[in-house]
């Protein structure tokens, strides 16, 4: 076909008669394939341009800053920075032990860093791992500028701890500013004098410990909120829409309610002086003075957490349980079930989507959880979202608050995926 | 829930025990919320009810705490004068800082996320959307990491780029928290979106924009009213992102409870959480009526 139909329609009568070959045509001439490609493309980048901005929002304000903080987690210029000489002797040696050469550098450096006053900050690096050491560093800056050679024999002289190979090791995992050393401590490992890995002592592994305690607590209250949330779904999945409606404010006033409302009033409710201890002791079943111990301790987080997250158990049930058709059981009664066989080998299975995303969501929110914890869980029902905000606020180790957040984000980023791929995104429904 | 004619005895009995384990949770879900309503009116400074609130002797029962709201921080709280007395709780009293920082906060925050949450997600519901399911995951993101991972990192990033302790920095951090549950409300609102309604629109020559303002956007409505409000309580209610980036004077109503229960907790906290309840009962029945609403405009019947 060489030249462009004058009837719009030709193209098609044309191919349609089988007259000629050739590709199919558009009213301006161009072949179908193509406008239509081009039509996709330009659909395809429309849709695009509407998620751009807000795509480019959260790029900056929400991945750059955590990627940001990942790489904090592994990367701490304070010594290469304040130390420069050192630490490139260091680098230039790795396997020698210190040298006069290196005593003087040092000493160049512990000079500068206190005229600077950055003395503090790097003694504070070398203090995450050898505990103990940081006033070694402060008091030998402050007496370096008297120090005569030999510089070796000087500096022990001032502290014998300057011979100590655990320092020099420290110093020399210090002097790269591209380090693992804080995912290792986050993980209970640390190295030894030789600069080997190796698992810290049994009484210092606390990382550890908190993981599996944020683990174990997070299983408890996804079980907690799964027995608890199964029973009401049900009743509100079976009840007509009217009732339920009205039911189901239970559930949402709750989920709307602020949380650090709710956490009070398991404050107010728990505590030894509380609402529950009052009512035990009225009824007889305590006595004054063997007031229970609810709160500031695991079981005020497990309580507190387990009523705030139960919302989101309830509402994924809730909405897989009024899509399973009633007919089911029925016609499993009908087949001479009895109730119990029908509800655990046809009812239940059905529920299983619904009790797969609850789960997924409650157990993600529980493992992050911050707040709940800081306010009711005392020293025992402390999470490892709480060791973040003790390090970020108190030790203000930044490096290994940084790690441990890494390791957080790192599984709950896993089971997000894990959600996505069971339940899907697309299905998360709020209300 | 009827049982069935056939239900034997020991079902009829499992039934019954059955609705009392039902009863029994909501009472677990709603007691802790309404317990404080009538503690907050208590007379002695205790969390527990005195034997006079039990006998419902009016003397039992007081609006101090209320007062404390307005009082707390004010210059001269004695002052005869009930003009000036006023002047002095709006701009003295530290609950009512508090409260302005968290509604200013609050409306900037819901503006951003609704706007930039509605228009992507006019966006993902195409078909046509390249990358849908990866972009979806970045976006609903915000609501799964950890707060703390967020405020960690907002507080590194702020810090360097000179937002710390700026209401603006506060702003975009709480519309990044309120953007999930925007995109989430509006798509689900977009779901059942018959675009043969668009078509029809374009068909009869009305443009793009027109078609967007007369048509879909009554429609979405109710979905971006309810996400505006998930947005704005989500503000309204965080407390760990001020607290790592806030400075030391920018007080929120939560970071004040916060320190509240902290520190020293006083029946003030429960007046402040009473109203916040009022307000969340407020929002849940706004709620309710939009999706009454959004279902007769598509002609479900409930």
């Amino acid at each position: 076909m060489s030249q462009v139909p004058a009837d719009p329609h030709a193209a098609v009568v044309a191919t349609a008669g089988g007259v000629e070959d050739g590709p199919i045509l558009t009213v301006d001439g161009q072949p179908l394939d193509e406008a239509l490609a081009r039509a996709g493309r330009r659909a395809r980048w429309r849709a695009f341009l509407l998620v751009m901005p807000l795509l480019v929002f959260v790029i900056i304000t929400f991945i750059t800053p955590i990627g940001q903080m990942l790489h904090r987690a592994i990367y701490n210029p304070t010594f290469s920075q304040n130390m420069p000489r050192i630490s490139a002797w260091l680098k230039a040696h790795p396997d020698e032990p210190p040298t006069e050469e290196a005593y003087a550098l040092l000493i160049e450096d512990l000079k500068e860093a206190r005229k600077n006053k950055t003395i503090g900050a790097v003694a504070t690096r070398i203090n995450y791992d050898v505990p103990g050491t940081r006033s070694l560093f402060t008091s030998t800056a402050r007496k370096a500028k008297r120090l005569k050679p030999p510089y070796m024999e000087a500096m022990l002289k001032v502290n014998r701890k300057w011979g100590d190979p655990r320092i020099w090791t420290a110093m020399r995992q210090a002097a790269h500013a591209y380090t693992i050393d804080f995912l290792l401590n986050a993980l209970d490992f640390t190295r030894d004098a030789k600069g080997d890995i190796v698992r810290v002592d049994p009484e210092r592994q606390i990382y550890g410990k908190l993981f599996l305690r944020t683990l174990v607590l997070s299983l408890v209250i996804t079980g907690l909120t799964l027995v608890l949330g199964f029973p009401i779904a049900h009743l509100l999945a079976s009840l007509p829409l009217k009732y339920s409606n009205l039911l189901m404010i239970f559930v949402l006033l709750p989920f709307w309610t602020s949380l650090l409302v709710r956490t009070t009033s398991w404050i107010v409710l728990l505590q030894t002086n509380g609402v529950i201890n009052d009512i035990l002791v009225w009824l007889g079943l305590i006595r004054e003075d063997q007031r229970l111990q609810m709160i500031f301790n695991q079981t005020g987080t497990v309580i507190a957490m387990t009523h705030i997250l139960l919302p989101f158990m309830v509402l994924p049930l809730y909405s897989v349980m009024r899509t399973i058709d009633p007919s089911y059981v029925r016609a499993a009664r009908s087949l001479g079930a009895t109730s119990w066989t029908a509800f655990r080998r046809i009812y239940l299975p059905q529920t299983v989507p619904g009790i797969g995303a609850g789960a997924l969501l409650v157990f993600i929110l529980a493992v992050g959880y911050y707040i709940t914890p800081a306010l009711v869980g005392g020293s025992s029902g402390q999470l490892i979202s709480n060791m973040i905000a003790f390090h970020m606020q108190k030790s203000l180790n930044w490096s290994l608050a940084a790690a441990l957040a890494s390791l957080l984000l790192g599984g709950v980023l896993i089971l997000y995926w894990l959600y996505d791929k069971l339940v899907g995104i697309d299905n998360l429904k709020l209300g | 829930m009827a049982l069935p004619p056939y239900a034997s005895p020991l079902e009829r009995l499992w039934h019954r025990v059955y609705l009392v384990i039902c009863a029994a949770i909501f009472l677990f879900l709603i007691a802790p919320i309404l317990i404080i309503i009538p503690l907050s009116f208590n007379a002695e400074p205790y969390f527990t009810f005195t034997d006079k609130m039990l006998s419902l002797d009016p003397a039992g029962f007081s609006l101090r705490w209320y007062k404390t709201l307005l009082t707390f921080g004010m210059i001269n709280p004695d002052n005869p004068d009930t003009w000036a007395w006023w002047r002095d709780v709006w701009e003295n009293a530290k609950w009512v800082q508090a409260a302005k920082n968290s509604i200013i906060i609050g409306v900037f925050a819901t503006l951003l996320a609704t706007v930039l949450g509605t228009v992507a997600a006019l966006g993902l519901s195409r078909p046509e959307m390249p990358y849908r399911r990866l972009i979806m995951a970045v976006l609903i993101s915000p609501m799964i990491v950890p707060i703390i991972i967020v405020a960690t990192g907002l507080f590194f990033f702020y810090s360097m780029t000179g937002l710390a302790g700026s209401y603006l920095g506060i702003i975009l951090a709480h519309a990044t928290l309120g953007i999930p549950f925007v995109i989430i409300t509006v798509t689900a609102t977009l779901v059942g979106f018959d675009h043969s309604l668009t078509r029809a629109a374009a068909s009869l020559g009305a443009s793009p924009t027109t078609t967007f303002f007369k048509v879909q956007m009554p429609l979405i409505m109710p979905g971006v009213i309810s996400g505006a409000l998930f947005a704005f309580v989500t503000s309204f209610d965080e407390v760990v992102v001020v607290l790592f980036v806030a400075a030391y004077d920018q007080q929120t109503i939560p970071r004040q409870m916060w320190n509240g229960i902290r520190e020293q907790i006083s029946p003030a906290i429960l007046a402040v959480a009473t109203i916040l309840v009022a307000i969340s009962i407020l929002l849940l029945t706004t709620i309710e009526l939009l999706r009454r609403r959004n279902e007769r405009l598509r002609g479900i019947q409930g």
